[in-house]
């Protein structure tokens, strides 16, 4: 009786060494969960890859050449998706040289400029533009932004820079009555991410020793020239990884775009007619898709969308973590 | 060559004055740009509040919506959704993003360390739209219909990276000591974890689910192509049609999860695209609420944060 108590008690020690009184079975779980986490990021590209098959192996690269008259029919099942790579990337870049300029701005406003006071309130109120649902951005956009700042403004446009030779041919209008245009969707895109690209450049600014700045004071800068001549080329890195997710925030960015930019598959390049993204066209046909190569096409858009922005957000990182990484007695605080 | 001076230093005083004009020239530019770039936020909340609350009434709370065209109704199929799809996200995102984030946060260096890290970088960067389309291929498409489960997945993969980051974050604030004094008392690695850094870094850590949970709710694109939606989903009466039918829990929450489900930003996305004026009422009503849950949760999740970071770095 003793003897067997006795046994049981060791074989159950010698479990417990066995499991590191239980640190072993705990290790194992949350390193498994650690691997799930990564393949489930691998799993995102394998399964709309799986999903596209039937895209990919009967359009091969033309679903993705650039053409003149594209082909979006899926009455025929015939699909090209190169007007909405072209109104993604169009929408995207202007949005990004809108909002560089006034993130660049806000940035150094917080990190250089304003008082201890102001800082906290400030940069929050930045970070709800990026809170707000982009549904309510498209709300706001139909009823507000549209017929109040993009009709105006494209009317302006396509009546002023629409003439000059060269520029005017981003610029033929006329706009359409209602706004929504490629236009509205890099506006509508400016002010959602210029919440990304001010508080990682903010960031980046803060992260520069504060030997520099003195330096350059002492030689006689001004404020601005301190800032213009020596921070933002010290910075430039972090910047453009800033810019970065930016971008990358922008290519993905679905219902406010989808909501208005008028979705019409045109071949033109002008700013001031409706169009289409990449996003905007899964959102707005996936659930209505007619047949099995017209979901396929869509997805195959999706997984190059995926890719597109995987690879913009490795960069990107990699950017941000050297302009932010540096040894810690030399940051300013 | 006293006349050259004089040039040389009237020269030099004219571009002192104009180096200190383009410096304050600039530098309030700087305070200008931010000021424009906070004319969309305030114009976006005090237009949405303006035009919603005037259509928020209690029926809009607990009535489902009415026909296209007719007046009235509310968008209790909608709220429920939320919820549904929202706490399927939270039970899918919230154990193996915490369980992840210890392992984050105790061996930030090691190989898998590194990678996770990374994923979740990239998780946190993947189009919520991209997020759909997956959960379509891996949810919808083997199950053979849209239904709340996937939207819930969707959002869960939505949320996993900022759970992630957030608890790993707030674990890494808890003084090494704590850790140390458990270990040295003989607790196991896996207790002081559970029982010791998990509730000192609580309440940081549910400030983080809570600020998932507001990104998520106000998400619709991941929601088109898997939840669907469904304006006559109604809990009450699926309960009380299987109370009826004598079915067990287990089947009745079953069918809750298991079919095409409203959700708020959905139906906003639906009614704003609608001709009849009084669905247009409705949308603003909708955005009303979604944002101000979301602002609500953000601005006051960000406070406790910040009011707790200082506490235990001071």
């Amino acid at each position: 009786m003793l003897k067997s108590k006795l046994s049981s008690r060791s074989r159950l020690g010698s479990l417990s060494r066995v499991f590191q009184h239980g640190d072993r079975p705990w290790q194992g779980v949350i390193i498994i969960i650690s691997i799930l986490v990564i393949i489930l990021m691998l799993a995102i590209g394998g399964m709309l890859w799986v999903q596209s098959a039937g895209a990919r192996v009967k359009f091969g690269w033309s679903f993705l050449a650039p053409t003149a008259n594209p082909n979006w029919d899926p009455v025929n099942n015939n699909f090209q998706a190169w007007p909405f790579l072209f109104g993604t990337l169009l929408t995207s870049i202007f949005a990004i040289l809108f909002a560089l300029p006034i993130s660049l701005g806000i940035a150094i406003f917080l990190a250089e400029l304003c008082p201890a006071w102001l800082h906290t309130p400030l940069s929050w109120m930045v970070e709800l533009l990026a809170a707000i649902p982009s549904v309510v951005y498209g709300l706001w956009g139909i009823f507000v932004f549209l017929p109040k700042v993009v009709a105006p403004v494209g009317v302006f446009l396509g009546d002023t820079l629409g003439q000059v030779p060269f520029l005017g041919s981003l610029l033929t209008g006329p706009i359409p009555a209602s706004g929504a245009s490629r236009l509205a969707a890099s506006l509508i895109l400016t002010i959602m991410i210029i919440p990304t690209i001010a508080a990682v450049s903010r960031d980046v600014f803060l992260a520069i020793p504060a030997s520099q700045r003195e330096a350059s004071k002492a030689l006689g800068a001004t404020e601005w020239e301190t800032i213009w001549q020596v921070l933002i080329p010290f910075g430039r890195s972090g910047i453009l990884g800033a810019v970065i997710l930016g971008l990358g925030r922008a290519l993905g960015e679905t219902m406010a775009v989808t909501m208005v930019i008028g979705n019409s598959i045109q071949g033109g390049v002008s700013l001031l007619q409706a169009g289409y993204t990449m996003a905007s066209i899964i959102a707005n046909e996936f659930a209505e898709a007619v047949s099995g190569l017209h979901t396929d096409s869509l997805i195959e858009i999706g997984l190059v969308l995926f890719i597109i922005t995987l690879l913009l957000n490795v960069l990107a990182r990699f950017l941000v973590w050297r302009a932010t990484r540096q040894t810690p007695q030399e940051a300013r605080v | 060559m006293s006349h050259f001076a004089e040039l040389i230093d009237r020269n030099r005083v004219a571009r002192g004055r104009q180096r200190k004009a383009a410096n304050i020239i600039m530098l309030s530019l700087t305070g200008l740009l931010t000021a424009l770039a906070l004319v969309p936020l305030f114009w976006i909340i005090g237009y949405v509040v303006i035009r919603g609350g005037n259509y928020i009434n209690l029926d809009f709370f607990i009535h489902l919506p009415r026909p296209m065209g007719m007046t009235g109704g509310g968008v209790l199929s909608a709220i429920e959704g939320t919820l549904v799809v929202t706490v399927l996200a939270a039970l899918f995102a919230i154990p193996p993003g915490v369980l992840a984030a210890f392992y984050a946060a105790r061996y930030p260096n090691t190989p898998l360390g590194v990678a996770l890290r990374f994923s979740t970088d990239v998780l946190s960067g993947v189009p919520s739209i991209v997020v759909g389309l997956f959960a379509y291929s891996a949810i919808v498409v083997p199950m053979g219909h849209y239904s709340g489960l996937a939207g819930g997945a969707a959002l869960a993969v939505i949320m996993l990276p900022t759970i992630i980051r957030t608890t790993e974050e707030m674990l890494k604030l808890v003084p090494a000591t704590l850790r140390e004094a458990s270990l040295g008392l003989g607790a196991p690695e896996w207790k002081t974890s559970l029982s010791v850094l998990f509730p000192a870094a609580s309440s940081g850590i549910i400030t983080g689910f809570l600020l998932a949970l507001a990104r998520a709710a106000g998400e619709t694109a991941p929601l088109l192509m898997t939840t669907l939606g469904n304006e006559r989903f109604d809990i009450g009466q699926i309960v009380r049609g299987g109370l009826q039918g004598h079915k067990s829990i287990f089947s009745i929450f079953w069918s809750i999860v298991n079919q095409p489900v409203d959700s708020l930003p959905l139906a906003l996305w639906k009614y704003a695209q609608q001709p009849y004026p009084e669905r247009v009422q409705q949308a603003w009503a909708v955005a009303l609420v979604l944002m101000l849950f979301v602002l609500i949760v953000n601005v006051s999740t960000r406070v406790w944060i910040q009011n707790r970071t200082r506490r235990m770095k001071g």
